[in-house]
C-alpha cells in the first residue's frame, strides 16, 4: 500500500523527520505513538502534501506511484485520506456541497461520471448512520460551530464518503469523551477491509483499545525507534514516555 | 452671468459650453440649485485625485481622456433588448440613457405606486427635489443637476405595502462616447413599504460615462429594501450617488453588487435625520483587469436612538483596485447611537490593491460604535483542507470565494435575482 523509505523533512532550518522507514500493507492497521514534538503530526502533514514542510530526502511509494511528486488533491484522488487533528472550519461552504464537489472531482480523476444527486444523497444517508452524525450537521457549513466531537465524527463521515485506500488518523482521539471516542472508533472499524489500510497516530493508548492495531511504532525525535505488536502500546502506557526518552537519549 | 471663465480646465470649459445649451430643459431642478451647480463647476471643476474624497478616483482624467465630445447619439432599443435584464417576479421599469421610458416599462398593475418623469412633478413634489442632493456638496451632483433630463420620479404612496419588487433597469445604448446624467427621486411615504431593485446595464457600442444621482426619501415608519446590481461591462465608467434621508421609525437598507464596469464609484450617503430609525448598507464587489471600484459611504447620525450597520466585501484580481471608505458621523445630539461597520477583502494577485478606511467622527458620548477591517489572501488552511479531500486548486478557491460572498448574496430575498447575481459573481471569478 505505502512504502516510506528514509523520509526526511524540515521546517526552515529545523529537521523534524530524520529518516522514517515504514511499510504498510493492505488490510493492516498501524499505530504510530510518540511524545509531543516527536514528529507525528509532521509525518501526517508531509504524507498529505502540506507545503509548509521541505522534504529533504527519502521516498514514499503509494500504490506504485511516487507520492511526493503529487499535489495534495491528487494524493487524495489516489486514495490517501488524512483525518485532521484540527479540522478546519469553513463558513459559507456547506458540508454537502463540499463533499459532492470532492466525490465528483475524485470520480472525474478516475474517468468516472458524476454521481447523480439521488445516489449521492443516498450515500450521505447511509454513511451518516455509520458515525451517528446528525443530518442537520451535513447541511451546515463545514465544521462551523461543531463541537470537538462533531468535528472528529465529521472527519470519519468524510472518510466513509470518499472510501480511501489509506487513512491516516491524526490524533483523532484528542478532545473526545469516551462516548464520542467509541462512536468514532466504531466508524473506523466498520470501514476497515482487506483492501484498505489505516495509520492511527496517537499520543495515548486509549484509542487503541477500540481500534486494535496490528503493529505499533514508537516515534521519537523524528525516527521510529521501536516497533512491535499491539502489546507495545500497553507497555508504553505502563512505563510512560520517559522510559523511551531515557533509553534513546543515551543511544544518541 | 458669464458661464465661461478663464483658467478653467478644458474639461470644465467644455462642460460649461454644453450647459448653456441645456439649462432650459431642466425645469424640475430649482433655479438656485442650477446656479449653485454652475458655480461649483466653475470654481472647483470636476474632481481629480488631488481632491481628498476622490483620491483614488480621478474623475477629471477619465472625462478628459474619453469623453471630450458630449454629442449624444444612441442606438434604438426594443423590448427584446431589455427582456434578458427583466425579473419575472417584479414590475420592470426602464430608464433609457437617463430618461424614464414608459413604452419599454411594464404597466403598473398594483396600487400604491406613482410613477412619472421628473419633468412632470407638481409644485409640492418639486420642493423635495434637490433638497437632499446638493450641488454644493459634490461636483458630480452639480454636473448631474446641470445636465439631467426626464429622470424617474417613483413614489410609494402613503401606507401601501407593495407586494412585489419594483425593478428599475438603467440601460445605456450610446453609439459614440457619451456622458449620461441619470437622475431619480424615490419617495417612500409614511408607513409604506417596498423592495426596489436597481440594475445598471449597458448595451451601447461605445464608452459611456454614467453619472447617476438618486435621492431617496423615507418618511415616518417607511421601509425601503433596496438592491443595486451594477453590471455595465468594460465600456462603462460610472459615478453613482445615493442621497438618502431617513425619518423617524423608518428603515432603509441597500445591498450593492458590483460585478463589472471599468470605473465604478459609489457615493452612498445616508442621513438618519430623526430618532429611532435605521440604515443597513452592504456591498460586494469583484474587480478584474484594471478595474477600479470605489465605495464611499457616509452615515450621518443626527438624532438619538438610531442604528446603522455596514458590511462591505471585496475581491480584487489582476491589476485591479478596490476602495472602501466608510464614514460614520455621530453628531452631538445623536446619543444612544448604535453603529457597526465591517470591511473584509481578499486580494487574489500581488498587483491588485485594496484601500480600506473606516472614518468615525463621534461627537456624542453615549454611543456604541465599532468597526473592523481586514484584507488578506484566501485562507490557506481551508484551501489545504479542501485539497486534502481531492478538490482541485481552481474549484477549491472558487468554493472559498463563494463562501466569502455568500452572506451578502444571501441578503437577496428575490430568488431569480439571487441566482442571477450568483451566476454573475461566479463568472467574474
Amino acid at each position: 500500500m505505502i512504502s516510506i523509505k528514509n523520509l526526511k523533512a524540515s521546517i526552515g532550518e529545523k529537521e523534524i523527520l530524520r529518516g522514517i522507514n515504514l511499510e504498510v500493507k493492505a488490510g493492516e492497521v498501524h499505530a504510530i505513538m510518540g511524545p509531543n514534538g516527536s514528529g507525528k503530526s509532521t509525518l501526517s502533514s508531509v504524507l498529505a502534501g502540506r507545503e509548509d514542510y521541505d522534504v529533504t530526502d527519502g521516498e514514499v511509494i503509494f500504490n506504485g506511484k511516487n507520492l511526493l511528486d503529487m499535489s495534495p488533491e491528487d494524493r487524495a484522488r489516489e486514495g490517501l485520506f488524512l483525518a485532521f487533528q484540527y479540522p478546519v472550519e469553513i463558513p459559507g461552504v456547506s458540508n454537502i456541497n463540499f463533499l459532492r464537489t470532492a466525490v465528483n472531482e475524485i470520480r472525474a480523476y478516475h474517468g468516472q461520471e458524476e454521481m447523480s444527486a439521488k445516489d449521492f444523497l443516498a450515500l450521505v444517508k447511509e454513511k451518516q448512520k455509520l458515525v451517528e452524525l446528525d443530518s442537520k450537521l451535513a447541511n451546515r457549513s463545514v465544521n462551523e460551530g461543531f463541537s470537538g466531537g462533531e468535528k472528529k465524527r465529521n472527519e470519519i463521515f468524510q472518510m466513509a464518503m470518499l472510501q480511501p485506500k489509506l487513512s491516516i488518523l491524526d490524533e483523532t482521539d484528542s478532545g473526545l469523551d469516551i462516548d464520542a471516542l467509541r462512536i468514532v472508533a466504531n466508524g473506523v472499524n466498520k470501514l476497515k477491509s482487506k483492501d484498505n489500510a489505516t495509520i492511527v497516530i496517537t499520543h495515548y493508548q486509549r484509542l487503541l483499545d477500540y481500534i486494535v492495531p496490528d503493529f505499533v511504532h514508537i516515534l521519537y525525535k523524528g525516527r521510529i525507534v521501536k516497533s512491535g505488536g499491539k502489546e507495545l502500546a500497553l507497555e508504553l502506557e505502563a512505563k510512560g514516555y520517559d522510559e523511551i526518552k531515557k533509553e534513546f537519549e543515551i543511544a544518541e | 452671468m458669464s458661464l465661461l471663465v478663464e483658467n478653467k480646465s478644458a474639461v470644465t470649459q467644455n462642460l460649461m459650453e454644453q450647459l448653456q445649451k441645456h439649462a432650459s430643459k431642466i425645469a424640475f431642478i430649482p433655479d438656485e440649485e442650477i446656479v449653485s451647480a454652475i458655480r461649483v463647476l466653475e470654481e472647483k471643476g470636476v474632481p481629480n485625485n488631488k481632491h481628498e474624497e476622490y483620491k483614488y478616483c480621478n474623475i477629471e482624467s477619465y472625462l478628459r481622456r474619453e469623453f471630450k465630445t458630449l454629442e449624444q447619439t444612441f442606438n434604438t432599443v426594443s423590448n427584446a433588448d431589455i427582456a434578458p435584464f427583466k425579473l419575472d417576479e417584479a414590475i420592470n421599469i426602464v430608464v433609457l440613457n437617463g430618461t424614464y421610458n414608459e413604452d419599454l416599462s411594464e404597466k403598473i398593475i398594483v396600487k400604491g405606486i406613482t410613477i412619472k418623469t421628473l419633468n412632470e412633478v407638481d409644485a409640492k413634489e418639486k420642493a423635495l427635489i434637490a433638497s437632499q442632493a446638493k450641488s454644493s456638496s459634490d461636483a458630480l451632483i452639480a454636473l448631474n443637476s446641470a445636465f439631467t433630463n426626464k429622470g424617474l420620479y417613483l413614489q410609494i404612496d402613503r401606507a401601501n405595502v407593495i407586494p412585489m419588487p419594483i425593478h428599475v433597469i438603467y440601460v445605456n445604448s450610446n453609439k459614440a462616447n457619451a456622458l449620461v446624467n441619470s437622475r431619480n427621486f424615490i419617495y417612500a411615504q409614511a408607513n409604506s413599504e417596498a423592495t426596489i431593485v436597481e440594475s445598471f446595464v449597458n448595451i451601447g457600442s461605445s464608452k459611456v460615462f454614467s453619472n447617476y444621482v438618486s435621492e431617496k426619501f423615507l418618511e415616518e415608519n417607511a421601509k425601503l429594501n433596496c438592491f443595486t446590481i451594477q453590471n455595465e461591462g468594460s465600456l462603462s465608467y460610472s459615478v453613482n450617488t445615493n442621497q438618502v434621508k431617513v425619518s423617524k421609525y423608518a428603515n432603509y437598507s441597500n445591498s450593492t453588487f458590483t460585478l463589472s464596469g471599468e470605473l465604478v464609484r459609489n457615493n452612498h450617503n445616508v442621513e438618519l435625520a430623526s430618532t429611532d430609525c435605521e440604515a443597513h448598507l452592504n456591498g460586494l464587489f469583484v474587480t478584474n483587469g484594471t478595474q477600479l471600484v470605489d465605495n464611499h459611504t457616509l452615515i450621518d447620525h443626527q438624532m438619538p436612538n438610531c442604528q446603522s450597520n455596514e458590511l462591505y466585501k471585496g475581491i480584487a484580481k489582476d491589476k485591479s483596485t478596490g476602495v472602501f471608505n466608510g464614514k460614520i458621523y455621530v453628531r452631538k445630539d445623536a446619543q444612544k447611537t448604535n453603529a457597526y461597520q465591517s470591511s473584509k477583502n481578499i486580494l487574489l494577485s500581488d498587483d491588485a490593491t485594496i484601500n480600506t478606511k473606516p472614518q468615525l467622527e463621534i461627537y456624542a458620548d453615549d454611543v456604541k460604535c465599532s468597526h473592523g477591517t481586514s484584507t488578506g489572501k484566501v485562507d490557506e488552511e481551508a484551501l489545504f483542507y479542501l485539497k486534502a479531500r481531492g478538490i482541485g486548486d481552481t474549484s477549491a478557491r472558487k468554493l472559498l470565494l463563494q463562501a466569502f460572498a455568500q452572506e451578502l448574496i444571501d441578503k437577496i430575498e428575490i430568488e431569480s435575482l439571487q441566482a442571477r447575481v450568483l451566476n454573475l459573481f461566479e463568472k467574474s471569478l
